[in-house]
């Protein structure tokens, strides 16, 4: 009969403490995993969020705002760059492609996009993966507009249906442009990225929408149908930031410093690698909080194994007077105790690693559909298995201190149990 | 002084065991004590002047119960070392072993039944009797067919084949201590030590226990040290040796 035999058979005997054991275990080996994973999948969602765009250009600011208001479309720009700016920044002969941004309405809390079409070809994310359509194409009339996936799962739309933006970007705020309503010609597939929740629109046609408008409220007693407005120069004035790409990366520094330093209007021109990692380092706080906290439950956990073991001990004398009369040497006593404990944390860690994936195949698409939070159900990598090693290792380690007293005591105690 | 352990004194050794006329031929000491002492950390000890067990020979060994009976069993089984004198089990000087020598050599050397609680009980009484093999390659070897024999041992003391497989915890106390006899002699080792195991009997199933373990010792050849205050055991051993006579026990003694 081996050793492990032994242990196991021994810890059958006990199993509703080991069961119980091995749960408290399995649930913060879940929770650590999740959480190991939750941080993972947001930074990863997170850096993936675009790509392929060398520089975003916007108004002077500091480069976090200017990722959050022109790609996470969080906050608001401070002011605009001119059409004549951006239309020079264009012109450079370093610049392969610019595609506008034109914030500021919004529809049914979703946030509105004045851009062109040059948008959905350029715009990158998860490294080269371009945007698709899961329906319907990009605008082509005025008052034609393409939805984000999660904005069209949201509110139920499809190519055809009509849509009225409203002004401002807070929910609700009652001034709407219900007289230039939108079409709807295009669905974007899901992207995992702030795209799904933006209502997409031409510049012309934000400009079209706020001919009658001026300082956040209609002109009073001006009206221009939408029809006129077709015929009107359309031109916009401004536009909130650009997304540059290059001819060369080589030049990206010095294309860089030519915004920075543009003498017309104080610009910015940020890396969005860069600034991505200047945000992610102001959350990596409560990341790194929040590891802590999991890790601290893990030991918990460790430590209710511990104690398990200890209380076991006292019941357990007599077991390991009976294996010292039958030629069990003191380190064969102390190798089943660690051999257990080495067996309740690896059936502690497993069951984990179980939960974790239950969990993620149950919870992904809500993740993905509430939270935009895109996690891959994929088999334990290094990183999990190095964890669930070092575990299982813990366990063994925790199972040292039971192991060491049930070795002084079998020392002490001899073969003379007898209660 | 440390023995140094050879592979070759090791094997010579167990050959020594395994042939040696000790158990063919009552005249050769399965066990002698001469002048040895041990006292546990709390300060309880015992000084043993002499004591002799020959191959086969059945003693009892009387005393009261916190006498030093348990201390004795501990001394001769390796487990409490010896601070001085000399204690030889089957011609080994079990002093000079240390570590897992000692506990090999027990194995190897002893079959051992407690007073009660014999058993892992979560083991099947087969299995409870597979024990001692698992840790001594010698009584493994000695046995060809280690479940077969098991099996034979229990049926001998009365155990019926549909308990074999039952978990130990489950079995009442007579039935436990003879599968703890079983466990004791399978594999053949030279020596039985009983600590009082007919106490938690009544006064028929000791006697029947008695007569069982005495039946099988003679088949393997064994013999038997027993420490028991009950005196009207003693029609079943060779010799009746008190505590009193050989050795002194009780607190404060000097290691």
């Amino acid at each position: 009969m081996s050793l492990l035999r032994l242990a196991l058979l021994s810890l059958w005997n006990r199993r509703l403490t080991a069961i119980l054991t091995i749960l408290g275990i399995a649930l913060s080996v879940t929770l650590f995993l999740s959480v190991e994973k939750l941080r993972t999948g947001a930074r990863d969602s997170f850096a993936n969020t675009i790509s392929g765009t060398d520089l975003i250009v916007g108004a002077r600011a500091g480069d976090v705002q200017l990722l959050l208001y022109s790609v996470f479309r969080i906050g608001d720009a401070t002011n605009n760059v001119t059409w004549e700016s951006y239309q020079d920044i264009a012109a450079r002969p370093e610049v392969d492609w610019i595609v506008p941004i034109s914030l500021g309405d919004s529809h049914r809390g979703y946030r509105v996009v004045g851009t062109t079409t040059g948008f959905f070809d350029h715009y990158r994310y998860r490294r080269d993966t371009g945007l698709r359509f899961a329906d319907g194409a990009a605008f082509d009339d005025l008052f034609d507009t393409v939805v984000g996936a999660d904005v069209a799962a949201a509110l139920g739309y499809a190519v055809g249906d009509r849509i009225v933006v409203s002004h401002g970007t807070g929910r609700g705020s009652g001034a709407e442009h219900d007289d230039k309503p939108f079409r709807v010609t295009g669905i974007l597939a899901k992207t995992g990225t702030p795209v799904d929740r933006a209502v997409h629109v031409s510049l012309e046609a934000i400009e079209a929408i706020h001919v009658d408008w001026q300082g956040g409220g209609r002109v009073e007693g001006l009206q221009i149908p939408a029809e006129r407005v077709r015929n009107m120069d359309l031109t916009p004035k401004t536009v909130t930031a650009a997304l540059v790409g290059l001819k060369s990366r080589i030049t990206t520094f010095r294309f860089q410093r030519f915004v920075n330093g543009y003498e017309e209007e104080p610009l910015t021109a940020i890396l969005p690698g860069v600034a991505l990692s200047n945000l992610w380092s102001l959350v990596g706080v409560a990341e790194r909080a929040l590891s802590a906290v999991s890790l601290m439950v893990i030991v918990t956990a460790l430590l209710g194994l511990v104690t398990t073991l200890l209380a076991s001990l006292e019941e357990r004398r007599r077991e390991m007077a009976i294996l010292r009369a039958n030629g069990a040497s003191p380190r064969t006593v102390m190798a089943l105790l660690t051999a257990e404990s080495g067996m309740i944390a690896l059936a502690g860690a497993l069951l984990g690693l179980g939960f974790l994936h239950i969990l993620l195949f149950a919870l992904q698409p809500l993740l993905d559909s509430r939270f935009g939070l895109y996690l891959k159900v994929d088999p334990p990598g290094m990183r999990e298995g190095a964890i669930l090693a070092f575990i299982v290792l813990a366990g063994v380690v925790a199972g040292l201190v039971p192991a060491w007293r049930a070795y002084r005591r079998s020392l002490a105690d001899g073969m003379s149990i007898r209660s | 002084m440390r023995a140094k352990w050879t592979r070759t004194d090791r094997f010579s050794r167990l050959n020594d065991v395994e042939h040696a006329p000790s158990i063919q031929a009552p005249s050769i000491q399965a066990l002698s004590i001469r002048d040895a002492a041990f006292s546990w950390e709390g300060g309880f000890g015992i000084e043993i002047a002499e004591f002799d067990l020959s191959a086969r020979e059945r003693v009892l060994l009387l005393g009261p119960s916190g006498g030093g009976k348990s201390t004795f069993l501990n001394l001769v089984a390796g487990i409490a070392p010896p601070s001085r004198g000399r204690i030889d089990v089957l011609g080994t000087d079990i002093g000079r072993l240390r570590g897992a020598r000692v506990d090999r050599f027990r194995v190897d050397s002893f079959g051992i039944i407690f007073q009660m609680f014999n058993l892992l009980p979560w083991l099947s009484a087969l299995d409870n009797v597979l024990v001692p093999l698992r840790f001594s390659a010698l009584r493994r070897g000695r046995v060809a067919d280690a479940r077969g024999e098991a099996a034979r041992l229990l049926g001998a003391l009365g155990i019926a084949p549909a308990l074999h497989g039952q978990r130990a915890g489950t079995l009442s106390v007579g039935q436990q201590q003879r599968v703890a006899a079983a466990r004791a002699l399978i594999g053949g080792p030279g020596i039985v030590l009983a600590d009082e195991p007919t106490s938690a009997l009544d006064a028929a199933n000791a006697r029947a226990f008695l007569d069982l373990l005495g039946a099988e010792l003679e088949a393997a050849r064994a013999a038997l040290l027993m420490v028991s205050h009950d005196e009207t055991l003693a029609g079943a051993f060779d010799r009746v040796v008190r505590l009193d006579d050989i050795a002194r026990a009780g607190g404060g003694m000097a290691a």
